[in-house]
């Protein structure tokens, strides 16, 4: 069994990155980020990982020596938060297009401006078109987890995806808490040596990566990227599967809890579950049935899965911490929304945006929620569909 | 769509090219416009096309221009532009 421990976030993904000895990490410190690359730079130094760490100069570097390393055989990873996946972004796609399996911890933070740098989803959620695989951590203990079965999912025959991992910055990764690590073996032993399908280095098989691809063939190359897509949902449960024989912890595409006899639920992704349950709890002593759904796995969306779960209720809430300006709703809500169209019956669904910026969500604006959800489920009636929680009037 | 290309399923993922030295199987002549039609009567086998040409696509056989290679000619219209004897003509594809 692994061992017990009290530790920040952060500190839970460099261990799990010293555990993974990745060969090749490039990256540039960020807020809420930097103690992760910090502490694992740290273990470089000490001789724990064999890792050849990179120091670039910005992300945009970081992201780009990651994408040559990969290319050319390495198993590699790196971590940012915000401004810094937003500097990355173009390399982001030429990480998928080229199909590099590179796992990447993400700290989530607010976009500037206004300067802030506190937790929230708008950085991943705004390159959730990039192509990479996306998993959200609601504590440190899944921040671990998630970023090791990561590794594995995106080097999964048939998928060769990036994977990107989100913990809410401050809230998760400057809070200690209680969690398990794996012993190193185990961890080695799970995943095994990286046998690169393609690599460039191989001198006795010269190939060619990232050549003009034209109006000929384009479109079939990402007809491919949106198959691996596909590819990934089976991966993440044979990951999972295969995680918890060595772990003991489950995983999928979305937790449920006390949703299965509810009328009502909340669907929410990230720390906020934490709270959510809570009020869960609390609702369910006073009689009211409501459940909540936590996604864990946001790219591939898992569509049909979430129309099973979900069909059932007569009232949803899906909350996002960040915002889609002038769409129809936050990128969760409209995701969720979309895939209970085609249900013969599917529940009412409303949207909440809340915590930019790092904004607490306490006890009292998910009552809230619960009360506006109930209404709903009363009158079968929106009063609004979108509504920005936790923002003063 | 029948093109005579290979669908998604048939090619190599992510644009990779999985052997080298592969540049003849890219037959460039598909972007040609204008194809160089060439009159026998007028050539003095000078083989300044031949020089000029930047996708060899002008063989020759016994130090005679033997054909135009239209597998490969892109139609730039250099040949036709160097020619001494103007014994080359652009023609519009379509109009062949």
């Amino acid at each position: 069994m692994g061992k017990q421990v009290a530790m920040t976030g952060n500190i839970a993904v460099a261990n799990a990155m010293r555990q993974i000895n990745p060969d090749v990490c490039a990256a540039y410190p960020i807020t809420p980020s930097t103690e992760v690359m910090q502490q694992f730079a740290s273990f470089v130094a000490d001789g724990k990982v064999d890792t050849e760490l990179v120091t670039v100069e910005s992300e945009h570097s970081a992201m780009s020596a990651g994408i040559g390393a990969a290319a050319a055989g390495g198993r590699v990873m790196t971590a940012t938060s915000a401004n810094g996946l937003a500097l990355m972004w173009e390399m982001l796609y030429i990480a998928s297009g080229n199909r590099l399996p590179i796992a990447m911890m993400v700290i989530n933070r607010a976009l500037s401006a206004p300067i802030n740098i506190h937790g929230d989803h708008s950085d991943e959620m705004g390159a959730r078109d990039a192509g990479w695989i996306q998993m959200y951590s609601e504590n440190g203990q899944e921040a671990y987890d998630n970023i090791i079965q990561a590794i594995l999912i995106g080097e999964s025959e048939g998928v060769l995806l990036p994977a990107m991992v989100g913990m809410d910055g401050f809230i998760i990764s400057h809070s200690i808490e209680n969690l398990e690590l794996l012993e190193d073996k185990q961890v080695r032993d799970f995943l095994g040596e990286f046998k690169p399908k393609h690599p460039l280095l191989n001198i006795n098989k010269p190939i060619t990566m990232g050549p003009l691809d034209l109006q000929d063939y384009y479109s079939e190359h990402k007809r491919q990227q949106a198959q691996a897509m596909q590819k990934a949902k089976a991966a993440i449960l044979k990951v999972a599967k295969d995680y918890k024989a060595v772990s003991g912890r489950e995983y999928g595409f979305f937790e449920p809890y006390k949703l299965e006899d509810a009328d009502i639920g909340i669907l929410t992704l990230g720390s906020s579950a934490g709270t959510t349950r809570f009020v869960v709890d609390l609702m369910r002593e006073k009689g009211i049935k409501v459940g909540m759904i936590k996604l864990r796995v946001f790219r591939p969306f898992p569509i049909e899965e979430l129309q099973q779960a979900l069909s059932h209720l007569k009232a949803l809430a899906v909350m996002d911490r960040s915002d889609s300006f002038g769409a129809a709703g936050g990128p969760v809500f409209s995701e969720v929304r979309s895939a209970l169209y085609d249900l013969p019956a599917r529940p009412k669904t409303v949207n909440y945006i809340y915590g930019l910026g790092g904004r607490d969500l306490g006890i009292s604006p998910i009552e809230r929620v619960v009360k506006d959800l109930q209404e709903i489920h009363q009158t079968e009636k929106i009063k609004e569909l979108v509504t920005h929680l936790t923002v003063r009037e | 769509m029948s093109t005579g290309l290979k669908g998604w399923k048939d090619i190599p993922i992510g644009g990779m090219i999985l052997e080298a030295g592969n540049s003849a199987e890219y037959e460039t002549g598909g972007w040609r416009t204008f194809r160089p039609v060439m009159d026998k009567e007028k050539c003095k086998n000078c083989l300044f096309c031949w020089i000029y040409c930047p996708d060899s696509a002008i063989q020759v056989e016994n130090e005679k221009i033997k054909e135009i290679d239209l597998k490969y000619c892109k139609g730039c219209g250099i040949c036709a532009a160097e020619c001494p004897a103007k014994a080359i003509e652009m023609v519009e594809e379509g109009k062949l």
